[in-house]
């Protein structure tokens, strides 16, 4: 089975919202100089496309970084900060802030469509590969298959290598995959 | 009331959540290695988790307000974790009690996660916005606790003569710890008419149809017998929090200030 393909993209309200931020953003730069900065556990994806990126600011050279936690055990919102402040020093931006938001939630909305795809190649199904309701998991829940596409899978267990994902296993291809979970 | 007061109230209440969650937390964690198989294994790991980062936010919040304060800077999340003593923490009974088998994580798991459903959903509401933002947080990942929690007594419940009865001896050990999930002292009285704490008196109906409805889903009995045991948010523990406290507080207390 093919991922469902619109004719015309669509795009999610907070998806649109966050481009639209971006786009109106000062500072460019440096929204771009934080597209190398990948999620620590999931290198694939920047922490723009991932969607926990949410404000940078520049103030007499003093940069401040807003960025909202996944889970809110999640352990790589340290290593995250550093590597934030590691990048703003190679470019020259001797302080940064991060500061951490926790409202609004972070929701899964907020995943580009980039990085949705990068997801997918990476061999971790996103959100909206889940056949159905995403939002109310079961057993009988069927993901597309990130390595053959199939929709034969199984839920294994609602908690996979992270907080943030689910593990299934596909029937068709035999392999173990984990799921994006929608929150 | 003067402000400072209800400061103080609202920096006691925010711990005393942050109690409730760290100590799940940990005892949850005692499960990483020990579970029945790997994916389960993995899943307490994550539950364990998600309740850490609850007790971090709590704490965090608690931190922020103590310093405003007292006008200063030097309190931290980690000073109400591993600084302080057993009569200092305020957490549920339930939430201390011993790891047990697997039968009795997974009812206590159930008691406690379908009570956080309605306490976050209420607490999204606090006057107070950051408390509120917690709960928002909180809430999404319980649904996920929730459901787990749910299909494994129905599971285990209605599985073999064995999983019966020990999923039974569990409720019937735990159920009298429950009560006290659903009592106000006059600190969260205070808070309540302020519109910051919830009135979790008020959750009680709701939280026993549900629990009593996965109970008896799961061809289990809903307790009958009339006994409780309260304290904790006095400071009265059983003596299972010492000893958890112990392991979690001991490399903090031995290497005062060490960095990762």
């Amino acid at each position: 089975m093919q991922p469902y393909q619109p004719i015309i993209p669509s795009k999610s309200v907070e998806q649109f919202e966050r481009e639209q931020f971006r786009r109106n953003s000062v500072v460019p730069q440096l929204w771009a100089c934080l597209d190398h900065v990948k999620d620590p556990e999931i290198p694939a994806l920047s922490l723009w496309d991932i969607g926990i990126l949410k404000d940078i600011k520049l103030d007499n050279g003093q940069a401040t970084v807003t960025i909202t936690p996944t889970y809110s055990g999640c352990p790589a919102m340290d290593a995250i900060s550093e590597d934030i402040t590691i990048a703003f020093r190679d470019i020259g931006i001797k302080n940064t802030t991060v500061i951490t938001e926790l409202s609004p939630a972070w929701t899964t909305q907020w995943m580009t469509d980039k990085g949705r795809a990068q997801l997918r190649d990476y061999g971790i199904a996103p959100p909206n590969d889940v056949i159905g309701d995403a939002k109310e998991l079961n057993n009988d829940t069927q993901v597309m298959c990130p390595h053959c596409k199939s929709d034969n899978t199984t839920l294994v267990s609602e908690f996979g290598s992270t907080a943030c994902k689910a593990l299934f296993k596909c029937n068709t291809c035999h392999e173990p995959f984990d799921l994006f979970k929608h929150i | 009331m003067t402000q400072t007061n209800t400061n103080q109230d609202i920096i006691d209440y925010t711990v005393r959540l942050g109690d409730d969650a760290i100590v799940i937390g940990h005892r949850v964690s005692e499960w990483i290695s020990n579970a029945p198989f790997l994916e389960e294994d993995i899943a307490l790991g994550n539950v364990a988790l998600d309740f850490i980062g609850h007790a971090r936010m709590y704490y965090g919040y608690a931190a922020e307000l103590t310093n405003k304060t007292n006008g200063n800077d030097d309190t931290t999340e980690d000073d109400f974790a591993y600084l302080r003593d057993e009569r200092q923490f305020q957490n549920h009974l339930l939430h201390e009690l011993h790891k047990g088998d697997f039968a009795y994580t997974t009812i206590r798991q159930l008691l406690i996660d379908i009570y956080n459903k309605y306490f976050l959903e209420k607490l999204k509401d606090s006057s107070d916005e950051t408390l509120a933002a917690i709960a928002i947080k909180a809430a999404k990942e319980t649904r996920y606790h929730c459901r787990r929690s749910k299909d494994w007594t129905l599971r285990l419940g209605d599985g073999t003569t064995e999983s019966h009865q020990r999923m039974q001896t569990a409720l019937d050990d735990l159920w009298g710890y429950s009560h006290e999930l659903f009592e106000q002292d006059e600190l969260e009285q205070r808070l309540v008419a302020l519109g910051v704490a919830v009135d979790c008196a008020s959750l009680k109906a709701d939280w026993l149809a549900e629990v009593s409805a996965i109970i008896e889903q799961a061809t289990l009995t809903v307790p009958t017998q009339e006994w409780a045991v309260r304290g904790g948010r006095q400071g009265y523990h059983t003596e299972h929090l010492g000893h958890l406290l112990t392991q979690m507080q001991f490399i903090a207390r031995s290497f005062p200030d060490a960095k990762w």
